[in-house]
């Protein structure tokens, strides 16, 4: 094994450890060459792609380096041995992107390839339409002119011999649906679909054979091609959905250190460390077990688990919690739970509770397939009995009737009226910064009456910034900002970040959980807290940071929580929109009471558990609201399954962007408007397809159990209402009139 | 009319000529990036090192 995976300190500095034991992802490919595959963090442009793979081109043996910026994912191939991968992720570690291994053939491969057979049934029954029609065309305008029998007889044989192979292939998705609908006694979309383009396609045969004037080739193509558009789309939409979600499951699960009796370090998931094990944690790496900290000296950033912003000094005996962040100090850890019996993994059972009772949604396309599929087929059938045995009229004229009612009814526009919306929508969302994760998401989205929002991270920046008036002697800043630019402490940035010109001082020597200090030819300079100053307790509160100088009085700098930018006209848009607003937080009530005054809340919480969230969305829901959950900490991820839908800034921690059914980028709340208007307008838009839909079968179904439908009428009306649908979607690709528009 | 019987099976050929080729990108992986497709071709590869 390769020192790399195991050394602590390799990539701490920039907080991208390759914490992974990468044995179990190499693949052997023979003739000495291995690959693996990544998940890559924090890849956005080009840029970032031309960067690793020029970094790694850059390392000898590497056969091949790719970078797919739609997944964010790389392929990996080099030759030698199969431990070099550890040096390789290193190299791309160093860069400041995450890396985390995966298994290419345990990712839900099925799925991608049911989206690849789709693409090519479409292609094909694309080619097969365009061409079929072609010669449609020409028989029907034969129709009106003098078109010989002998011609048109021909025109239908090239027909068939396009059209009956292309439905066979084309048709299999749903054919292999209906099938298995049928197999367990259900009907579902499918089933007639299938059913017309089966019937058209041997009906129209016949009717080739024995040289009859009208054939349905045509129909049966062009209503496959528009069906799989529908589809392919919808299909797209959740694979995309899916993948997100994927990949924040897989970036959850890092690797901890455990140090055997022997003294040997080695790399272990989390979920086999044992109880009594010890564990060692780098200074800025996430803990991944409760326990009992051994020896070691840090502050531990919890806000993940409580809310709270402001890191806590800890030492020797102290209990640290899985899923906080480890500050400026290598702790070792004594472990009293791993895996299940952690804090972490307790939140985690709490929010799949809550999305177990969350009443399974189901989509609105759904629920209309449930009542189309029946009342068509009952059409069809009584279309034909009807004309055969009271009409008079063989069956086979019956059965052509009935055959142009199941083709003319076939869900062309009902298919196509939700997927083509979803895309647009999601399509336009994900160009304001917002990824949907749940197919389902945008239709939840349009119902919500009560926005709930959380405060740490959320509503606030989730950074501490040095309070204005604080900043009074700008020379003792600018000298501390230079100490803190030595260190990784959130208050020690936010001091770099009020003064970014201050030079980065050399020789500062950091004591875990207390300061900084540096000596100086005038004596020593101090950065930190209270008693590493040695300044007496004055009585005031919030965080703070000491700067001493040798002869000089010590100086405080104080740190507030800064709203987002946006939050207070987002707050206010919200309640002017009719939206009730609340405020939970695991915060001090007297902070949360502050923050709500700052932005106009009426209702809010303090002090609020995991579970206390939940049982505040479980009262909302009782009282019949629909309620949306902002929240980004993992106290919050309970809340975020609970609500009827939510929503997570990408600063999230990753469980929580799991549970969330979007997610939300950038340092504004304008998104959260946005997506709310978004889905609003895409449910009405979907009501208005289905309208256009329904209109249209209104309409047609007479005109086909009348008997009075040719192939003409058929190509015209389904493709005038398909078009008709898809027009009505692109609406919501044009920009908004204004409301929603705030800069 | 006697045009038709080699006009239409050499539109068709031409056809399935344009649909093998899609079949083909689709096969050898053209549409797995298509974000980064557009942003590779601003990549200068042959940098002087």
């Amino acid at each position: 094994m390769s020192p790399d995976g195991t050394q602590p300190s390799a990539g701490a500095t920039n907080g991208q450890r390759g914490a992974f034991d990468l044995g179990p992802f190499v693949r052997v490919m023979g003739e000495g060459r291995h690959t693996l595959d990544f998940m890559v963090e924090g890849v956005h442009c080009g840029g970032c792609v031309a960067k690793i793979e020029r970094a790694l081109a850059d390392e000898p043996g590497v056969m091949r380096a790719r970078v797919n910026l739609s997944t964010r994912r790389l392929a990996l191939e080099w030759s030698g041995d199969a431990a070099r991968g550890n040096a390789l992720a290193n190299a791309v570690s160093k860069l400041g992107y995450g890396l985390v291994p995966y298994d290419p053939a345990r990712l839900a491969k099925a799925d991608h390839d049911e989206e690849k057979t789709l693409l090519r049934a479409m292609a094909v029954a694309g080619f097969a339409a365009a061409n079929v029609m072609l010669l449609s065309v020409s028989i029907w305008a034969g129709h009106f002119q003098d078109m010989g029998p002998a011609t048109r007889s021909l025109m239908h044989w090239f027909s068939a011999l396009i059209a009956l192979p292309a439905i066979l292939y084309a048709g299999r998705p749903f054919f292999r649906s209906a099938w298995n609908a049928l197999k367990v006694r259900r009907t579902n979309m499918d089933v007639p679909i299938s059913l017309a383009v089966l019937l058209a396609g041997a009906m129209s045969l016949h009717e080739t054979i024995v040289g009859g004037p009208h054939a349905y080739f045509d129909s049966a193509v062009t209503l496959l091609f528009f069906l799989l558009v529908g589809r392919f789309l919808d299909r797209r939409a959740r694979g995309r959905a899916r993948q997100a979600g994927e990949r924040l499951l897989a970036l959850r699960a890092r690797a901890v250190t455990v140090i055997e009796p022997d003294g040997l370090r080695r790399s272990l998931p989390p979920e086999s460390v044992e109880a009594g094990m010890t564990v060692l944690v780098a200074a800025g790496e996430r803990i991944g077990v409760d326990g009992q900290v051994l020896s070691g000296v840090s502050e531990i950033d919890q806000s993940l688990i409580t809310g709270e912003a402001m890191p806590q000094a800890i030492g020797e005996g102290a209990a640290v919690f899985a899923g906080t962040l480890n500050g400026s100090g290598p702790l070792t850890v004594r472990v009293s739970g791993a895996g299940e019996d952690t804090l972490l993994a307790e939140i985690a059972r709490l929010m799949e509770a809550a999305e177990q009772r969350r009443a399974k949604y189901v989509a609105l396309a759904d629920r209309v397939a449930r009542l189309y599929a029946p009342v068509v087929h009952s059409l069809a059938l009584a279309a034909f009995l009807g004309w055969w045995l009271l009409g008079g009229v063989a069956w086979q004229p019956a059965l052509l009737i009935a055959v142009a009612v199941l083709v003319i009814t076939c869900p062309c526009a009902l298919g196509l009226a939700v997927p083509a919306v979803q895309v647009i929508a999601s399509g336009r969302l994900l160009r304001q910064g917002v990824l949907l994760k749940s197919a389902t998401a945008l239709e939840r989205f349009a119902q919500v009456d009560t926005v709930v929002f959380d405060k740490t991270g959320t509503l606030t920046e989730g950074v501490p910034v040095l309070r204005v008036d604080a900043t009074a002697d700008a020379g003792a800043l600018r000298l501390a900002a230079s100490l803190a630019g030595a260190s990784r402490h959130p208050l020690a940035r936010a001091l770099v970040r009020a003064e970014p010109d201050a030079p980065v001082a050399e020789g500062v020597t950091e004591t875990a959980g207390l300061g900084l200090s540096l000596e100086t030819g005038a004596g020593e300079m101090r950065l930190g807290s209270r008693v590493w100053c040695g300044v007496k307790e004055t009585g005031e509160i919030g965080p703070e940071l000491w700067f001493a100088r040798p002869g000089r009085k010590p100086v405080r700098f104080a740190f507030v929580e800064r709203l987002r930018s946006d939050a207070v006209p987002a707050v206010a848009a919200l309640k002017a929109r009719g939206f009730a607003v609340e405020l939970l937080s695991g915060d001090r009530p007297a902070t949360v009471a502050s923050i709500a005054g700052e932005l106009g809340i009426e209702v809010w919480r303090g002090g609020q558990s995991p579970a206390d969230k939940c049982a505040r969305l479980s009262e909302l829901a009782v009282e019949g609201r629909r309620v949306l959950m902002v929240g980004d900490g993992l106290n919050d991820a309970p809340a975020l399954a609970a609500a009827h839908v939510s929503l997570s800034p990408s600063s999230a921690a990753d469980l929580s962007q799991t549970a969330a059914d979007a997610v939300f980028q950038g340092d504004r709340l304008a998104p959260v408007l946005e997506t709310l208007a978004t889905a609003r307008r895409a449910g009405r838009l979907v009501g208005q397809n289905f309208g256009l839909a329904l209109s249209y079968n209104l309409v047609a179904i007479p005109v086909a159990v009348a008997g009075l439908v040719t192939p003409l009428i058929a190509a015209l009306a389904m493709s005038a209402s398909s078009i008709a649908v898809i027009a009505n979607a692109l609406r919501l690709a044009r920009r908004p009139r204004k409301p929603s528009e705030q800069r | 009319m006697d045009g038709l019987i080699f006009l239409i099976p050499i539109a068709l050929f031409l056809g399935a000529v344009g649909l093998g080729a899609f079949l083909w990108a689709l096969k050898s992986g053209q549409f797995e990036d298509m974000d980064g497709a557009a942003e590779r071709i601003l990549h200068d590869d042959d940098e002087p090192s």
